[in-house]
């Protein structure tokens, strides 16, 4: 029943009912789970439980659902545009290029707040932007985007992006180095709401900008003549994803570090699950990308005894071995 | 012939990059309820013409009209219900179903925010019947053979109900049957719905006898046209191919054409 017979409202309501259950359980689990669970009796009773929940696990639960949602909705949205099955944020050099423009930020001392938004957002903003319409521009042929051009030079771009932060490093006072460094490992920890608040400031717009989008970029992924000729901007909506997909990478990694795969590996399940239509791919990415960065987490802060993986690693392990899948039924594909 | 023409371009020129033209002052009328062939050399700018008629490229000069108003002007939207294109061929990174395919034509009928609904899905349905494709509804379409894709993305077309439909090069990647009932396909289309037919093809043999007209273009202009049989002669196609070992033979109500090139 995946494409041909199941109308399509039907097919998103059980979309939405089943990954919504899904992340309902993600989130109880990612709460419960940690170097100390804690139990719905410990938060009526314990006040140090109720501490460590409100100030640590529940902040550090939302921020792992807005990067996941953030970069899954990115993944599907740029895989949509550049008809790439194998476009992600980390792929097409969106997370270095972010990664470099947060590393300025840093090393530059840039501690100022715009309109409530910190600058290192922003600065994370510009750099991806930066490298989507670099990587884009390389790739593009008239109206061809050439899919093997588009990850050599996505992988090429974050290769330079990595160099250039270990200059930025090389160079920047040993305080603001370290500072850096300890960014760069990438981690979810948070404590209270703050920092959610200010990212969700610049992602709650990006996600709906995204979700609006979202039947461009069904026609899109199609093909984009086709999608001319019925009525699509091409041009526009292409700088409109751009901006968005680099807004939502530039906050999250920003926050996070470079958390790869998410946007390879989320948008595949979904459309295995329910389907290729992007208006259900999108919004399924979202709800599944949270639930799948609560998981990883929760799988970072509790693998190790007495010491916390880096949600990167975790990611990682898992995108890569599905990157190779994918590429090798890619190549089915296009033999076929 | 004195009615007004569906969709006209008048003097369009066009270049992907400055100091190189592609349409250079190209004019032409398509007829209501007619079938045309867009015919000549590679290169000679046939494709481009097609993508300026269909909206999908924008003239640098010169202006398209349809049914005597601004092309341009029209909202995309509206444009989209009247006109439909298929292009040469879709590149296929995702497995989308054909039916999903052919569900994209009816986008310029619903919002954005609103899925396809059960009329739209009996319309989808129709056009793949109208092809011969219902078959093929539930088929993956990277899984299709080139010609398959072909005929799926003319059910699209279809399901726009256009009033015009413009196909560049259909027929290339379907054999000789197939290519045959393309064509009766079109003329049924035509003669049945009033269809009014732009095809862009480097097969002469397809044309005669069931096409209207031909439009020969040359070096990004219109360079001849008229009905086929006053076009398929070895003058005219000596010079829009530039080959003076083009041969032609009248064989009952129609021409074949070769080359003895090289």
């Amino acid at each position: 029943m995946k494409g041909g017979a199941a109308p399509l409202s039907g097919r998103f309501l059980r979309a939405a009912f089943v990954l919504l259950a899904i992340l309902s359980a993600a989130v109880v689990l990612a709460l419960w789970a940690g170097s100390r669970t804690i139990s719905v009796e410990a938060l009526r009773s314990d006040p140090v439980a109720r501490l460590l929940f409100f100030r640590l696990r529940l902040p550090r639960v939302m921020m792992a659902g807005l990067v996941g949602s953030s970069l899954a909705i990115a993944g599907a949205a740029l895989q949509a545009l550049f008809r790439n099955p194998l476009a992600d944020p980390f792929t097409l050099g969106v997370s270095g290029g972010g990664a470099l423009g947060a590393s300025v930020a840093i090393a530059l001392g840039w501690g100022v707040r715009i309109a409530g938004v910190p600058a290192v957002f922003l600065a994370a903003f510009a750099g991806a932007m930066f490298s989507v319409m670099v990587v884009h521009q390389v790739a593009r042929t008239g109206a061809v985007v050439l899919p093997g051009a588009l990850l050599l030079s996505g992988v090429v771009f974050n290769l330079f992006a990595a160099a250039l932060v270990v200059a930025i490093q090389f160079f920047a006072d040993p305080e603001r180095a370290l500072q850096i460094l300890r960014w760069m490992v990438g981690s979810l920890d948070v404590v209270g709401f703050d920092t959610v608040v200010r990212m969700l400031i610049l992602l709650v717009p990006s996600w709906a900008g995204l979700l609006l989008l979202s039947r461009d970029l069904h026609l899109l992924a199609i093909d984009e003549d086709t999608a001319a000729s019925l009525g699509v901007p091409v041009r526009r909506t292409e700088v409109q994803v751009h901006i968005l997909c680099s807004l939502m990478v530039g906050v999250t990694v920003a926050v996070g570090g470079s958390i790869g795969f998410v946007g390879l590996i989320v948008p595949h399940v979904v459309r295995l699950l329910f389907g290729e239509d992007l208006r259900i791919v999108i919004p399924g990415s979202f709800l599944l990308g949270a639930a799948f960065l609560i998981l990883a987490d929760a799988l970072a802060r509790t693998a190790l005894p007495n010491a916390e993986l880096p949600v990167g690693a975790v990611t990682a392990l898992l995108g890569g071995p599905v990157f190779l899948w994918l590429l090798r039924s890619r190549q089915r594909y296009s033999a076929a | 012939m004195s009615q007004i023409p569906l969709l006209e371009a008048r003097d369009l020129h066009f270049h992907y990059e400055a100091g190189t033209p592609v349409i250079c002052g190209a004019s032409l009328a398509l007829e209501p309820g007619s079938l045309s062939a867009i015919i000549g050399s590679n290169g000679c700018g046939k494709s481009t013409l097609i993508r300026l008629l269909a909206g999908v490229l924008v003239p640098k000069r010169g202006e398209i009209r349809f049914q005597g108003a601004r092309l341009q002007a029209l909202p995309r939207r509206e444009r989209a219900r009247r006109i439909a294109y298929v292009p040469q061929s879709i590149a296929l990174a995702f497995p989308f179903t054909a039916m999903e395919v052919v569900l994209t034509g009816r986008t310029p009928y619903s919002s954005r925010l609103r899925f396809e609904n059960a009329a739209d899905r009996r319309k989808a349905l129709e056009a793949l019947e109208a092809v011969g494709a219902s078959h093929l509804a539930a088929r993956p379409v990277t899984e299709l053979s080139g010609g398959e894709r072909q005929i799926v993305a003319l059910a699209r077309a279809l399901a726009q109900e256009p009033a015009c439909l413009l196909l560049d090069e259909p027929s290339a990647a379907l054999d000789l049957k197939h290519r045959a009932a393309f064509v009766r396909t079109l003329a049924r289309l035509r003669d049945r719905q009033g269809l009014t037919v732009l095809v862009v093809t480097h097969d002469l043999n397809l044309v005669e006898p069931l096409f209207d007209h031909i439009f020969a273009i040359r070096c990004g202009q219109v360079f001849a046209s008229g009905k086929p049989a006053e076009v398929l002669n070895h003058a005219l196609l000596s010079a829009i191919y530039d080959d003076p070992d083009i041969r032609t033979r009248r064989l009952e109500d129609r021409t074949l054409i070769w080359s003895e090139a090289g």
